[in-house]
């Protein structure tokens, strides 16, 4: 009668094996279980698989290509860079031109987004539906055609570097500074002429530095203004020392290194001198700002109307303008909805700049995953080497957001 | 949903283990049992492969997938084209996803040796040149400095490129495109002043042109392009075949087989025995290839010998009006020699 005992007090039951399947409370433990092992093996196989392949075959997993000459040109290089240098260099030139695109389009999308999003709730019907036509249209559209669209209109509207030659040129340059091309947009840039600095990077790294020291100066003012306005509730008015601390340090600075604007020329076949933003940048940048910048638009709205009208209605009672009701009460309690979604958005930005080479523009997936794995045929590793940047960039991206969302999130005490 | 997750993970396994299979059974024996030859092209080079008006492939480089097809299956149409850019072409072929390429493919060491690539001989000897609008005035390409230049990324004329422009001292700006006709529409969009590549592709481009005259093709050829069909290492009784197909082609023209005689001469035995050879009616050379023995004569019908082939589909008579230059047989000063069937 053993047996029957054990029916009705299961709990003083022994651990027998086939409880882990007959169980409920070992059960999906062991499913969960067998289901990890069969995947890990599933996927020692397949690496396994793969590293016999290339053995096979008589390849092998190696970097050792990365020191080696390149042996092609890049037209947009943040950093010196010619065909001697090595394939490591190449692929550093390409993350640069990867992030500087991703970090552009992150903020024209962001206030494309804003902008649209706060609009599309205007009570002014044209401008409404305006917005959600622009909405509607840009992000039911994949981004790749976008880009490729903006890139093709661009070659075909503007004037080729050819139009601007001539006694009666087809076309003139804007103010006699810029010039818009179908290869870019051409604009003065800036140098420096006083012998005392000479190094550029130096130069600017010195104007970044008083820009910071002037940023801490007006946090300053604000704050004594703050005091001020505290103990005497009237707050006094300080725009002119803002305005003094920006402007002037910076301006002396400037003059004393002996700041100067090179202005481009049409020399030969294309435009010399002064900042070119090429055509694929200006493309790739418009393109996925305007997209991703369409999906911001929902979530800020979706943030905006998240906030309870009560607020608004509220804010209205104590005699503040709608202006400063959105400003003050209703987009930062938005900020604790629009910021999690934001954080995917720029995520994506970032991935989406992959697409590059459909508009020539040389991010790191057109050199170091294009033309260097064409090059050298070492597919695997040039792919492993993305992989990791990219991962490592989004993982970043996601941290850094993160830390901002912590910061604006309901404070709960 | 952990049944699921079971499931997938062996689907995937099994996958992987049948891919593996595959890799194992001969190129030959994996085509006849396809009942198809893969065969990478280019996304679309007139005269050389794209596809006409009614999605059929025609070209130079696609003659030779159909001569290889005829040989091996006994049908010129059994081929599957995969369009293959620069940068897709050599996965393709490695992964096992094509058989052969026949892509305007520069035949380089690196390629050959460090990709681990078998280039099975050449069926176009070509160089890298230059084409510049008529009214640029430009007469040579040493006059290009400062130039932008519209380029076909993961190519030999990059690297070519950079090296022409270092050693004469000048500047340019790339721009990389990806495939032929995005690199055309950039360069008629006066996108770039120039655009370089195999002096055949230049002029194959040019004919699709509205008006082909108003651009010239400078007189520079900067660098060695021999092209040829290639498989990958380590299948050689695959390799020969595509080998001694093209040879056959070859051979054909330099011994006066054409695509009107072969049915007279390929009927029996005739006074030139290398023709007999050739063709199956003397001697085993097709069974030691591991074919019948009127393997060659099926890849000569299915689009004719070397010389028609490249008369129908780049020679003077087509718009794209290529001379035959390098590419005249031995005997009329050109580069083609076929070594002998025997």
């Amino acid at each position: 009668m053993y047996h029957m005992t054990s029916m009705t007090d299961p709990h003083r039951g022994q651990f027998r094996l086939s409880m882990l399947f007959n169980d409920t409370r070992y059960r999906s433990l062991t499913y969960q279980a067998i289901a990890a092992i069969v995947l890990a093996l599933a996927i020692w196989y397949l690496g396994n698989n793969l590293l016999q392949n290339l053995r096979t075959a008589g390849l092998n997993i190696s970097f050792g290509f990365l020191g080696d000459p390149a042996g092609y040109d890049i037209s947009q290089r943040l950093v010196e860079y010619d065909s001697q240098s090595s394939h490591s260099r190449a692929a550093i030139v390409g993350i640069l031109n990867t992030l500087l695109v991703s970090f552009l389009a992150c903020v024209t999308a962001t206030i494309f987004g804003v902008v649209a999003g706060v609009l599309r709730l205007s009570n002014n019907w044209l401008v409404s539906k305006l917005m959600s036509v622009y909405v509607e249209i840009f992000r039911n559209i994949p981004v790749l055609i976008w880009i490729i669209i903006i890139f093709t209109i661009m070659t075909a509207v503007m004037p080729a570097p050819r139009a601007f030659r001539g006694d009666t040129p087809e076309a003139t340059m804007l103010l006699d500074m810029f010039a818009f091309t179908n290869r870019g947009v051409y604009t003065p840039g800036p140098y420096f002429t006083s012998p005392f600095f000479a190094n550029p990077f130096l130069n600017w790294v010195l104007v970044l530095a008083v820009l910071a020291g002037s940023l801490f100066a007006t946090r300053r003012v604000a704050h004594w203004a703050t005091g001020v306005q505290e103990q005497s509730g009237v707050r006094p008015t300080t725009w002119y020392f803002t305005l003094g601390l920006w402007v002037v340090p910076v301006g002396l600075l400037l003059l004393v290194m002996g700041l100067a604007w090179e202005i481009p020329e049409l020399k030969g076949f294309n435009f010399k001198g002064g900042i070119k933003v090429g055509g694929a940048l200006i493309a790739l940048w418009f393109a996925l700002s305007i997209y991703t910048g369409a999906f911001i638009a929902e979530n800020v709205r979706a943030g905006i109307q998240a906030i309870s009208k009560g607020q608004t209605e509220a804010a209205g009672a104590l005699g503040l303008r709608p202006r400063r009701t959105m400003n003050l009460v209703v987009l930062p309690q938005a900020l604790r909805v629009i910021i999690p979604p934001l954080i995917s958005h720029y995520l994506n930005i970032t991935k989406n700049s992959s697409l590059a080479i459909a508009v020539g523009y040389a991010d790191v997936t057109a050199t170091l995953g294009g033309i260097t794995l064409n090059q050298t045929g070492r597919a695997i590793e040039c792919v492993l080497l993305l992989m990791a940047f990219y991962l490592t960039i989004s993982l970043l991206i996601s941290v850094g957001m993160n830390f901002y969302n912590k910061s604006v999130k309901l404070k709960e005490r | 949903m952990k049944k699921s997750a079971f499931l997938g993970a062996l689907t995937v396994a099994s996958i992987a283990a049948s891919a593996a299979v595959a890799q194992d059974a001969s190129t030959v024996d994996q085509i006849k049992e396809r009942g198809k030859l893969n065969c990478g092209v280019t996304t679309g080079l007139v005269g050389f492969a794209a596809p006409d008006a009614n999605g059929q492939w025609n070209g130079f480089d696609v003659g030779v997938c159909r001569a290889v097809a005829a040989a091996v299956l006994g049908d010129a149409n059994a081929v599957e084209f995969v369009p293959t850019t620069g940068k897709t072409r050599f996965t393709a072929l490695a992964s096992g996803e094509i058989d052969m390429l026949a892509r305007n493919t520069t035949w380089t060491f690196s390629r050959d040796v460090d990709l681990k690539f078998e280039f099975v001989g050449v069926n176009y000897y070509d160089g890298q040149g230059f084409m510049v609008a008529k009214d640029l005035g430009a007469t040579s390409a040493k006059e290009l400095d400062g130039a932008t230049v519209c380029i076909q990324t993961g190519t030999t004329t990059e690297l070519n490129l950079a090296d022409f422009f270092r050693a004469n001292d000048m500047s340019y700006e790339p721009v990389p495109i990806e495939t032929n006709a995005e690199a055309q529409q950039q360069y008629l969009a006066g996108a770039c002043d120039v655009y370089t590549t195999d002096a055949s592709g230049l002029a194959a481009t040019r004919a699709t042109f509205e008006d082909p005259s108003a651009h010239v093709l400078l007189p520079e050829i900067i660098s060695k392009e021999p092209l040829g069909p290639l498989v990958r290492h380590g299948d050689n009784e695959w390799g020969d075949i595509v080998r001694w197909t093209l040879n056959a082609l070859i051979a054909a023209e330099e011994l006066g087989v054409t695509s009107a005689n072969i049915g007279e001469l390929g009927a029996s035995a005739g006074a030139n025995p290398e023709i007999n050879r050739l063709l199956g009616t003397e001697g085993t050379l097709g069974e030691m290839l591991g074919l019948d023995a009127e393997w060659a004569k099926r890849a000569i019908m299915a689009g004719g010998n070397y010389g028609e082939l490249f008369a129908k589909n780049i020679g003077e008579d087509t718009p794209i009006a290529l001379a035959r230059g390098l590419n005249a047989q031995w005997t009329e000063g050109g580069l083609l020699y076929a070594p002998p069937f025997r």
